[in-house]
């Protein structure tokens, strides 16, 4: 038996370990380096209903332990990214995971309902949580009420699992998982970036043309720890983890924490292998805290009150 | 196609002011490299690698040179590294510069300071196919003049300080007169300085490279963009350049 598979809605896993959204593409470039098959799954860059260009650079900052970033969501759009992407994905023995962005509930809707085109999308992502953008993204991640009336269109809108992303930029996260569960979320996707900004000495202004990016990379990890270990505790529906994943001990601390799968996104960065790796180290890292398999280790930290 | 290699250090020297060249071993990457193209150098203690051009490459030896200069931590670190270490790096990166195979053509190279380094490699590229070039070099003082003997070697070449510390005194666009015909030019340098060329060479057939912060280095992530000049988009500078036609990009 495959002790590293999980299934989760609409994901039936070979292992829990998945490129986050944005630090990823669709694949292509990573391709180059490895066979994608390897992978539990790819979680794709955002999908907006039309093509977005995103914000002016620079737009990253590098800082200790981790990175800034506001992309802005530049996209090619939703319509563009089922013709030209997921198909080159779909080459791949490997779940497909839509990141979805918008503005407005009714561009959710649109992109939403796009992906019930293809059958090689497996799960949505709804982004309700990117820091990045002007309108749209922040306040529908910070709101529980705004964050449960996107949560029920797209479930509507779609035939597919969702996994809603959360933000970490709110003071009760747990408020805002019980109230996307309630709206149908058939599982959370967490963490996002945490909003920060750097200054430049040399200009004396903010670094970053956006003037504000989100923090991710290991940093943010012990937040993200934190964070779904809270949530495990008040919600029955399964948590993708993410935040300053680099290595297979990290994977498992959020197993520990509550997470069924796990994804890595700025490490992708330094070291390309980085995914592979993991899957590789990770059944002895798991036998090695006394572990059977990844099911076993899920939520085994949480400590009874 | 680029690849995550380690590369030992075979030698390490201050050729100007904060600025060292390291020549690497490194039998892929030398084999492969074409003038224009960029290593991803990992860094210990820092999360993103640094991208630096390609200096020159001796294919005999399986060597690679990288000239950069100290500015911030990274740099720094590179430059506490001592010869029979290794780094890690991806590379070559991105697309160099498409070589014209004209014979008889003239070409103009101008780089400024630290964005010399790419420029030499291809001078000497363009040089072994019988190609005349013209180099103008344009640095901050005179402290900071490098190659300007190999430089020499390729054909005619100026130096310029923006305090006249060395050599001809103003801007590299001061000197293009001097320079007299070419048929298309290449440059790398900041991007004032690239501005300047591209609006005051308007019309001639020119590349250019640039620069921009990188997240991934390798297209995936979309931190470093240049706005093109028709549609409105952008294109990646990792790996749809560094190196653009003059008129496509809009600085
Ligand atoms: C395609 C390309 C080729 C380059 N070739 C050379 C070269 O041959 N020699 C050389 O000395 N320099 C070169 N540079 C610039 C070099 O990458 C930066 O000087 C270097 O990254 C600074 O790192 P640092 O840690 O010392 O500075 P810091 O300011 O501490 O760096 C902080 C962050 O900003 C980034 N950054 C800072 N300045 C630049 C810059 N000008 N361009 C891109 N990223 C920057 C760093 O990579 C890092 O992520 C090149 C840049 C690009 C994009
Ligand atoms: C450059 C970059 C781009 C990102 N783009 C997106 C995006 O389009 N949609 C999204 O939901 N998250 C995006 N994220 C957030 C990541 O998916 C992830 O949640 C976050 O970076 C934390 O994980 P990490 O520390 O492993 O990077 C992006 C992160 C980075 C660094
Ligand atoms: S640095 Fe990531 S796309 Fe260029």
């Amino acid at each position: 038996m495959n002790n590293l598979a999980v299934n989760l809605p609409g994901l039936e896993l070979k292992n829990p370990i998945m490129p986050a959204s944005g630090c990823f593409a669709f694949g292509r470039e990573y391709s180059k380096f490895y066979d994608l098959s390897k992978l539990g799954a790819v979680m794709m860059k955002a999908a907006t209903g039309t093509e977005r260009f995103g914000n002016p650079t620079p737009r990253v900052a590098e800082t200790a332990s981790g990175m800034l970033n506001a992309i802005g969501l530049q996209n090619p759009g939703v319509e563009k990214i089922i013709e030209n992407e997921v198909p080159f994905l779909a080459n791949y023995d490997t779940s497909i995971i839509a990141n979805i962005a918008g503005s407005t509930l009714e561009e959710y809707e649109k992109v939403a309902n796009a992906f019930n085109q293809t059958d090689d999308v497996h799960a949505l992502e709804l982004n309700i949580s990117c820091p990045n953008v002007k309108e749209g993204g922040i306040q529908f991640g910070t709101d529980p009420g705004m964050a449960a009336k996107v949560t029920e269109a797209v479930k509507k809108a779609s035939r597919l699992p969702v996994y809603v992303k959360l933000s970490p930029n709110v003071t009760n996260v747990v408020e805002m998982a019980k109230a996307v569960e309630a709206a149908g979320a058939d599982g959370l996707s967490m963490i996002n970036t945490l909003t920060g900004m750097q200054i430049h000495l040399p200009s004396k202004k903010p670094l970053i043309a956006n003037q504000t990016g989100g923090l991710s990379g290991p940093a943010i990890k012990p937040v993200a720890i934190r964070m779904i270990y809270e949530v495990k505790q008040h919600v029955s529906i399964p948590i993708i983890g993410m935040g300053g994943v680099s290595t297979a001990e990290d994977v498992l601390e959020f197993l520990l924490a509550g997470a069924s799968a796990v994804a890595v996104g700025t490490a992708n960065f330094n070291n390309p292998y980085v995914c592979p790796e993991i899957i590789e180290a990770l059944p002895e890292t798991l036998q090695k805290y006394g572990f059977d398999s990844v099911q076993d280790a899920i939520g085994k930290g949480i400590v009874q009150a | 196609m680029m690849k995550k290699e380690k590369v030992l250090i075979n030698s390490f020297r201050q050729i100007a002011l904060d600025t060292i060249e390291m020549v690497v071993e490194n039998a892929y990457i030398s084999q492969t490299a074409k003038p224009g193209q960029f290593l991803h150098v990992s860094v210990e203690g820092h999360m993103l690698r640094r991208p630096i051009s390609i200096a020159d490459i001796n294919k005999e030896k399986n060597t690679i040179t990288i000239l950069f200069k100290v500015v911030g931590s990274g740099t720094a670190k590179l430059a506490t590294l001592t010869p029979g270490m290794s780094l890690d790096v991806l590379g070559p990166n991105g697309n160099g510069f498409q070589i014209d195979d004209q014979q008889k053509s003239t070409i103009l190279l101008i780089g400024g300071g630290i964005g010399v380094p790419p420029l030499y490699y291809l001078g000497k590229t363009l040089a072994e196919k019988n190609i005349e070039i013209i180099s103008i070099l344009g640095f901050q003082t005179k402290d900071y003049v490098f190659y300007e003997e190999k430089f020499s070697n390729l054909g005619r070449n100026y130096v310029v300080t923006d305090d006249g510390s060395y050599g001809e005194k103003g801007f590299v666009t001061d000197v293009v007169k001097m320079a007299g015909d070419f048929d298309s030019y290449y440059s790398c340098g900041p991007l004032p300085m690239l501005k300047a060329i591209t609006t005051k060479l308007k019309g001639k057939p020119g590349m250019i490279s640039l620069e921009e912060r990188m997240g991934c280095g390798v297209g995936a992530c979309m931190a470093c963009v240049i706005p093109t000049k028709k549609s409105g988009g952008y294109k990646k500078i990792c790996s749809d350049g560094p190196v653009f036609h003059a008129e496509e990009v809009s600085l």
